[in-house]
């Protein structure tokens, strides 16, 4: 197929018409809401034979999806921020009962103060919701990947729902050019809507859905559903695998940059991974030796593949763009978790960086690196983008300069 | 209809979790040998929740969450529309007054507002009772609760003023096909109720009065009596809303007088010996009953 020129909402959109999904809820909300609008208008215009199911919250979207695929069917929605924290308790509901859903999210910060820009706060407070998390660095992969999460999230093997989360506004407004699959292409990479071979709510067969697990019997349940979360890891591989194959795109848990050999890799989510990795391309030039992962799965956490791209190094710069308040960065814990017991410790820094939609550039990747390059002496928080911090930017009566 | 018209297949097993003389349970059996076994249940958490983990029925059931049943069974209404399979099969929710009128009205008001095509049943014991008889936005004035103590300064429900939410009106103005009111004192009149709207294409809705003896204060063997008499005051008016037309579909030959109702309630012991109290009571009865009689043809 030729190449279109879309934005993010739309390459969300396209993927889930092409993925033949039966029910579409949403609730609108920025920057997501033209991806309802445009799954509206596909089946208003007869070209996707859909249920669109008009809710009248992110509560009920989510749990008419829920509904959905207690029957049976493929469904999909769209979310973030405001939208995303009312729909938390229907996450936890989505995962435990197993149920294939997947949604598309534009990152944007959480209120108050009101702010509709993008930073990973919404998904990140959500990250231990049971849910496949897959972060995107173009409109391509928000295309892509979106595709792949229907055939990760409905494998047998997984039956888990799956988020796919773009950056408001960076990707979401932003148009891109985006090679599509044609649509036999699509049909013959996912299995037909609605075929999946599982427990359905069927009178012609009683089933008993939702019902209480008493303490005894909690631990196992919770430890299956952890398992088959962790070991999805196998399946998107091979998924990965088969859509290089359809596509001729390859993909990875971690996208990797430069990073054998690299004395610093930068480890973050999202498209400010573009940006440090256009930063470190620059800086190597340099002679600086900078390489960078980002972590395209970061649920199931591909602790494997991380491993791989940061052992080696002498100082990892975790970039987190959300806050967890109190304690630090929320992508930072899962960093250090898995280099603690290795033998070779890298030094693990973490950067507070772009929330609320603060412009990351390549000055702001330059200056993690030469905090980190710097002598931290013992530190390892830094917020090089904020007023207020020793090392952020100064308080000042003029402008900023553009 | 005839009581031997009455399906006799039982989908709620004997022996379960419900407290002894529980009306959800009573009026739930009904429901279901009104639609038989063609049903799916959504059972939204209360009460019936936990009555039926082990009262396993011989239908389909899933609880979900505390406020969202309505919107689950959107979903499946629609998706079962998109794979061709909705032909034939109930779709009904099953929930509380808390459920329903309060943290749940915004996910009902959009599913019916959407038209989509189920049942829902709301069982009306007037509290929240799965979490120990709170009070809800449907408990009624000066009824004693765990959240409306009888205290030294508030005795009871309090609200001003006084009346309670009313389901059946605030469904009714959402234009539904078919909307009523019955109770579990009256098993023929629920289960006519429950097939006229399982009839309908499109969002119906029963609202069953449902005296609770754990939660009220009754004894369990005069439940039904309660019930029965509530209707008999006056205070539950048993009518249906068909098209916008409101019918009675109970009549009452002489409205009982308020304490015959109430008196059968440990939560109204504080108020049989307040006139003020029960003129109060008396008069907001009197004057809903009036509002509603006049608005039925
Ligand atoms: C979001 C949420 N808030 C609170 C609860 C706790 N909760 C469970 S059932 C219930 C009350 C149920 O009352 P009602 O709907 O009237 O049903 P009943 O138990 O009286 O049949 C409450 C408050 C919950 N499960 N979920
Ligand atoms: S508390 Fe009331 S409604 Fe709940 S199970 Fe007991 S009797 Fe039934």
């Amino acid at each position: 197929m030729t190449a279109e020129f879309w934005n993010g909402t739309m390459a969300a959109a396209a993927a889930a018409k092409q993925a033949r999904v039966q029910v579409n809820a949403a609730y609108p909300i920025t920057p997501q809401t033209h991806t309802v609008e445009y799954l509206s208008r596909f089946v208003n215009d007869g070209e996707l034979d859909a249920r669109l199911c008009k809710v009248e919250s992110e509560h009920s979207a989510l749990s008419a999806c829920a509904g959905a695929a207690a029957v049976g069917a493929r469904a999909f929605t769209a979310s973030c921020s405001q939208g995303l924290a009312l729909m938390s308790e229907v996450m936890y509901f989505t995962s435990g009962m197993r149920f294939p859903v997947v949604m598309a999210v534009a990152n944007r910060t959480l209120s108050v103060p009101v702010n509709i820009w993008a930073d990973h706060q919404d998904t990140l407070v959500n990250r231990d919701a049971g849910w496949i998390q897959i972060y995107t660095q173009t409109v391509q992969e928000i295309y892509d990947l979106i595709l792949l999460a229907f055939r990760i999230a409905e494998h047998e093997d997984v039956c888990l729902p799956a988020l796919v989360a773009y950056d408001g506004f960076i990707l979401s407004h932003a148009s891109e050019p985006v090679h599509p699959l044609d649509q036999a292409a699509v049909d013959a990479f996912l299995p037909p809507p609605g075929s999946a071979d599982r427990p359905l709510l069927d009178p012609a067969r009683p089933l008993q859905f939702g019902e209480v697990l008493f303490p005894d019997w909690y631990p196992d349940f919770e430890l299956k559903k952890h398992r088959a979360l962790a070991d999805s890891l196998g399946t998107i591989r091979k998924a990965f695998e088969e859509f290089e194959a359809a596509s001729g795109r390859r993909y990875a848990p971690v996208d990797a940059f430069a990073t054998d050999g690299a004395e610093m890799v930068i480890v973050g989510l999202g498209s400010m991974m573009k940006t440090a990795r256009h930063t470190a391309e620059k800086l190597r030039e340099d002679g600086v030796r900078v390489g960078t992962a980002a972590l395209r799965v970061f649920r199931p956490f591909p602790a494997e593949d991380l491993l791989e791209a940061v052992g080696g190094c002498r100082t990892v710069l975790v970039l987190d763009r959300d806050i967890g308040y109190g304690t630090g960065g929320m992508v930072y814990p899962d960093v250090t978790r898995i280099l603690y017991h290795e033998d070779h410790r890298p030094d693990v820094l973490n950067f507070i960086v772009g929330t609320g939609g603060k412009d990351i550039t390549p000055a702001t990747i330059e200056r993690c690196v030469e905090l980190a390059r710097g002598g931290y002496r013992g530190r390892v928080e830094f917020w090089p983008d904020a007023r207020g911090a020793e090392e952020g930017v100064p308080y000042t009566e003029e402008p900023a300069a553009p | 209809m005839k009581i031997k018209e009455v399906d006799r297949e039982e989908y709620l097993s004997l022996g379960n979790l419900a407290c002894a003389g529980c009306p959800e349970t009573l009026g739930f059996r009904h429901v279901l040998k009104a639609l038989g076994p063609n049903t799916i249940v959504i059972n939204q958490t209360g009460c019936l929740a936990v009555v039926m983990q082990m009262a396993v029925p011989k239908v389909p059931h899933f609880h979900v969450l505390f406020e969202n049943s309505a919107a689950v069974i959107s979903g499946i209404d629609d998706a079962l529309r998109v794979r061709g399979k909705r032909e034939g099969v109930n779709l009904l929710v099953v929930a509380g007054d808390g459920g329903t009128a309060d943290i749940g009205l915004s996910a009902l008001s959009g599913a019916i507002e959407r038209n989509q095509d189920f049942i829902y049943v709301c069982f009306d014991n007037e509290s929240y009772m799965n979490t120990g008889g709170q009070r809800s936005g449907t408990t009624p004035f000066c009824a004693r609760t765990s959240t409306t103590p009888v205290g030294k300064v508030i005795r009871g429900e309090d609200r001003v003023p006084s009346l309670r939410k009313d389901m059946l009106e605030i469904v009714a103005a959402h234009h539904i096909p078919y909307a009523a009111s019955t109770s579990i004192a009256y098993p023929l009149d629920l289960i006519e109720r429950v097939r006229k709207a399982a009839a309908v294409r499109g969002p119906s809705y029963i609202h069953c009065h449902s005296p609770c003896p754990t939660g009220w204060g009754i004894d369990t063997s005069e439940v039904v009596n309660a019930a029965r008499t509530a209707v008999q005051a006056g205070v539950v008016i048993l009518y249906e809303v068909e098209a916008g037309v409101r019918r009675r579909t109970k009549r009452v030959a002489k409205r009982k007088p308020i304490e015959e109702y109430l008196r059968f309630q440990a939560r109204y012991r504080h108020v049989l010996d307040d006139p003020e109290a029960l003129a109060r009571i008396q008069k907001d009865v009197d004057e809903r009953y009036e509002a509603i009689t006049a608005a039925l043809a």
